[in-house]
């Protein structure tokens, strides 16, 4: 091991020890890139440096936690998904009477906010709970918040009209001077709440989960793991959302999974287990 | 073996750079390839398809996770970065645009040449803005073998030239001549 992965190992060890956090599965080119931005971003040079500090200033800890947490995002991310969605993923949660969903990781909740404006467009809101976790509290409040900043506004329309979106995406918002905010009436049925996929367990059975690009962050072992919990909150012909080049790939459970679509990367969990030939 | 990876970046024109150099390259290729090309999010995975079918090499987009093969080529797919672990498979990531760029050239050859250190080859080929070229540098430092395309018959100087001006290039190569040097240089 080089000198700079020890430093790394020994910073992750010291999160996990001091807060908790366990960044310790994470994939490691990954977390190596946000680590070393944050040595040089906070002053603080070395990532030896970056341990001492985090285990004796919380505000430190918390700048380099929002760091560590991915938050590049949308609206209408990959539109051909909200499609994909609404063409094959639509009809069946209409056969059910009530609908849970978990965006797991959902970041600053744009795509919890698209999937609820869908969801409304398509008559189900209503009859709808969503669970939207992240490890996050800095991005959980932003989420809350619900603000889009102008600048953003052009290209959340464009995406929502290629998304399939029914109205006009100005109709869930309203313009400030400086920002658009979505309609409190958007977070009805949405729970925010921390929860952290390397570390917390199974809350709730759901009809739907959505995790989309937080998987490749993980490696192998803490991704199988994640997986397994997916497969383990999921109702029998339940629905998981993967992102465009996600996939269950050697995930033990895989063969618990049926391909819904494969472009979109959305699965159903089976409904009978396979035979015990086919897991073997 | 000398090397172990070879990586290479561009953009504008780099569909018709990428092709002349796969199509030359030897199927007996004892190293992996890894390419960032400039590409817009919505964009499927024609690149990749098409190089698989011109080349004799297998050509593919990188999935997450993937263990790097010899004589394979791993696309980065668009709106992705693209990196390499430290046990030698690759990994995606969504970050904030690099340069401009997601993929982004300096991203990759970062990682890189972290991983393979002196044993690997890094290329940067035409291209309309300067991404890569930071990254160069680093597999320079790392004492890999950088190589440029001549600026001169480049579809597009920016990317090349920048390269040049920003770190010690050890061959500055016409497009042409490229498959015929990296056949020769890795299957003596």
């Amino acid at each position: 091991m080089d000198n700079e992965q020890i430093e790394i190992t020994l910073l992750l060890e010291a999160i996990y020890q001091k807060y908790g956090y366990d960044f310790r599965n994470y994939a490691g080119a990954h977390i190596k890139r946000r680590i070393r931005h944050f040595a040089a971003s906070s002053g603080l040079g070395s990532i030896s440096a970056v341990q001492h500090k985090i285990i004796y200033d919380l505000a430190t800890f918390e700048a380099l936690l929002n760091d560590l947490s991915i938050n590049v995002t949308e609206m209408f991310r990959d539109p051909s998904f909200f499609q994909a969605i609404r063409s094959e993923v639509i009809p069946i949660l209409k056969t059910y009477p009530h609908i849970k969903i978990w965006h797991a990781g959902c970041s600053t909740g744009e795509e919890v906010y698209s999937m609820v404006i869908l969801l409304i467009e398509e008559g189900l809101y209503d009859r709808t709970q969503i669970y939207a976790t992240d490890f996050s509290e800095t991005a959980l409040k932003k989420a809350k918040d619900g603000i889009i900043p102008l600048a953003y506004l052009k290209k959340y329309t464009e995406n929502y009209q290629k998304a399939g979106g029914k109205n006009s995406f100005s109709d869930y918002f309203t313009a400030q001077y400086d920002a658009a905010i979505l309609d409190r009436s958007l977070q009805k049925q949405i729970v925010f709440a921390n929860h952290n996929l390397s570390t917390d367990a199974i809350f709730g059975e759901m009809q739907m989960i959505v995790c989309r690009n937080v998987l490749i962050y993980f490696n192998q072992n803490l991704q199988n793991k994640v997986m397994q919990l997916f497969h383990d909150s999921l109702r029998p012909g339940g629905i998981l959302c993967l992102g465009a080049k996600e996939g269950l790939k050697s995930a033990p459970v895989n063969n618990n999974f049926n391909i819904l679509t494969a472009k979109e990367k959305i699965f159903m969990k089976r409904y009978e287990p396979p035979n015990k030939e086919v897991i073997s | 073996m000398k090397y172990d990876a070879i990586v290479i970046g561009c953009s504008f024109g780099g569909l018709h750079a990428l092709e002349t150099i796969f199509t030359d390259l030897s199927a007996a290729l004892p190293v992996p390839i890894i390419v960032v090309q400039h590409i817009s999010p919505d964009n499927d995975s024609f690149l990749a398809e098409h190089l698989n079918k011109i080349s004799a090499l297998t050509v593919k987009e990188a999935d997450d996770k993937e263990e790097l093969k010899a004589g394979t080529v791993y696309i980065a797919p668009p709106n992705y970065h693209l990196l390499v672990e430290n046990d030698r498979s690759l990994a995606l990531s969504v970050e904030d645009k690099v340069n401009f760029s997601r993929p982004a050239i300096d991203v990759l050859f970062d990682s890189a040449a972290d991983v393979f250190k002196r044993k690997l080859i890094g290329i940067i080929l035409t291209g309309a803005n300067n991404d890569g070229s930071l990254g160069l540098k680093k597999i320079k430092k790392k004492k890999g073998l950088v190589i440029v395309q001549d600026p001169q018959g480049a579809e597009a100087k920016m990317m090349p030239a920048a390269a040049i001006n920003t770190c010690q290039v050890d061959h500055i190569i016409p497009l042409a001549e490229i498959a015929a040097y990296l056949n020769e240089l890795l299957n003596k």
